[in-house]
């Protein structure tokens, strides 16, 4: 797994997993799987197996973090020391504080924070297994937690990265690709207000192959954004057939 | 601060920001006046203040030997690390580094490792055991915003400034001699940040236009026009047209600040 592989797209323009450029890695999405949270949701993607858990609103710790227009959200993303080749310290390192940050700022466009002053939604990401694009997989799911937890939203945020390699622009990168590729772009977006509420990149690219990463990740977005729909319809039709039986 | 005098100021920003104007007189695609003094700090391989109109940065680089990472046996070690130091602003405490100051190390970490602005190749003693290793640690010395684009310009001016000690392997062993070379340069990453405003995109933005504007997009672009790295910050959003018209501008700001800068 260590050897850096030549090439990352052969002949036929396959990827080393086989997908096409522009193809997704396979996404399972369930919400409603933790039942001391207020709201949860797990993803796979590829082989990305990430939880997410909404609490609140609920009154804010620290007392002094308490804004009086609004509610305070929270968020923390965090790996699991196994979900990775080499064992991850569990302290939070400088790169999950930042995507803890971004993160938040993805998600917080989407919710009414004006609705809940003086108190908090607190947003735990458990990544369990990574394998590229894990800051995207978590976005999609920790906006699931907090429509679970039933917190007034815009929209649900859903995300997804493209970026380069070799010299073609791929969508849904996975661990190899984004570590040997040339570029990588995770875009979080709101499909139905048309707005990007994360953006970032590594790597070199020009202009044109940018609005090429952009509008890609964008199409990969709205595909798992139905995907995102179908699980949360899911969960409540099974709790409308509990209810059915019991009657 | 006192909120009452700010909600004042900030309509009058958004009204002017309306009228396409803004409250210090500039046009909403002009920066603030940059001044740039590299070596101020003998004691520092290499050093470089940065004034962007009131914002004032202060990046001192170490060039020290260590092991490279084993993934990269060949290439020297890049370190970026920034301090929001509380003499620099009222709303800065002392402590750990807060997810603010990880946020700008790491912004700026990426426009300098993603443009490849070290040939860190040639920071190699001897691969897999000794390279060197250079520290570049940001001092926010006084915050009026935009400290991304500040920063950033300071690491690079920095980065210019900085001498490696010369050496000689004997026996193993790494034996500095006298004599100092450049730090091996390829590339001069510009970072243009850009607020979103009331639906409008302006460049630059400062303290107070900081407090009001939703959300940013922070664009590294290396010297040929291209894109290294990008990041969106703040709880707005942006929609899909303005981030390419963000790009643009972008690319535009980055140019004019290369050719006054003559990087």
């Amino acid at each position: 797994m260590n050897e850096k592989p030549e090439k990352l797209i052969d002949k036929k323009g396959l990827r080393l997993d086989g997908r096409k450029p522009d193809e997704l890695r396979p996404v399972k999405i369930e919400v409603g799987i933790l039942s001391n949270a207020d709201g949860s949701a797990y993803i796979e993607q590829g082989k990305n197996k990430i939880l997410a858990a909404a609490f609140g609103p609920r009154e804010m710790h620290p007392k002094h973090l308490v804004l009086p227009d609004r509610m305070v959200l929270r968020c923390r993303y965090h790996m699991a020391p196994f979900s990775v080749q080499e064992r991850k310290s569990p302290a939070p390192s400088r790169r999950e504080v930042e995507l803890s940050k971004v993160i938040r700022e993805a998600l917080e466009p989407s919710v009414f924070v004006e609705y809940y002053p003086r108190t908090g939604v607190d947003v735990f990401i458990e990544v369990l297994q990574a394998d590229g694009g894990t800051r995207c997989a978590s976005i999609t799911a920790a906006s699931l937690a907090l429509a679970d937890a039933g917190i007034p939203m815009r929209d649900l945020v859903v995300a997804c990265a493209a970026g380069k390699v070799d010299d073609t622009v791929v969508l849904d990168l996975f661990d190899t690709e984004d570590k040997v590729g040339c570029a990588d772009v995770p875009v979080a977006f709101m499909p139905n207000l048309n707005a990007v509420t994360l953006l970032q990149m590594d790597g070199i690219l020009t202009p044109e192959e940018f609005e090429k990463a952009v509008n890609m990740a964008i199409k990969g977005c709205q595909k798992i954004y139905a995907l995102q729909k179908e699980a949360l319809k899911t969960k409540y039709m099974l709790i409308g057939q509990e209810e059915e039986v019991e009657e | 601060m006192s909120s009452l005098v700010t909600r004042v100021r900030l309509q009058q920003i958004e009204k002017l920001i309306e009228k396409a104007k803004r409250l210090d007189g500039r046009g909403l695609g002009d920066y603030r006046e940059i001044k740039i003094e590299q070596g101020l700090i003998e004691k520092a391989e290499g050093s470089a203040r940065v004034l962007l109109g009131k914002t004032e940065v202060l990046v001192g680089t170490k060039v020290e030997t260590g092991a490279p990472f084993p993934d990269t046996p060949n290439e020297g070690v890049l370190t970026v690390n920034a301090e929001l130091v509380p003499l620099a602003s009222p709303t800065f405490e002392p402590g750990p580094p807060d997810e603010n100051s990880i946020e700008l190390a790491r912004i700026v970490d990426r426009g300098i490792r993603e443009s490849k602005a070290i040939d860190t190749e040639k920071l190699c003693i001897e691969p897999g055991k000794k390279v060197f290793v250079v520290f570049v640690d940001i001092y926010v010395l006084n915050h009026d915003g935009n400290l991304i684009d500040a920063s950033a310009l300071a690491a690079v001016a920095a980065l210019l400034n900085t001498k490696m000690p010369n050496y000689e392997v004997k026996d193993g062993e790494v034996v500095i001699k006298q004599g100092y070379t450049p730090l091996p340069m390829k590339s001069h990453p510009i970072t243009v940040t850009i607020g979103k405003m009331n639906n409008r995109l302006i460049v630059d933005p400062w303290l107070e236009e900081e407090q009001v504007m939703d959300s940013r997009l922070s664009m590294a672009i290396n010297d040929e026009g291209n894109i290294c790295a990008i990041q969106k910050g703040g709880t707005g959003y942006f929609t899909h047209k303005q981030i390419l018209e963000g790009m643009k501008l972008a690319q535009e700001k980055a140019a004019e600040l290369r050719k006054k800068l003559d990087w």
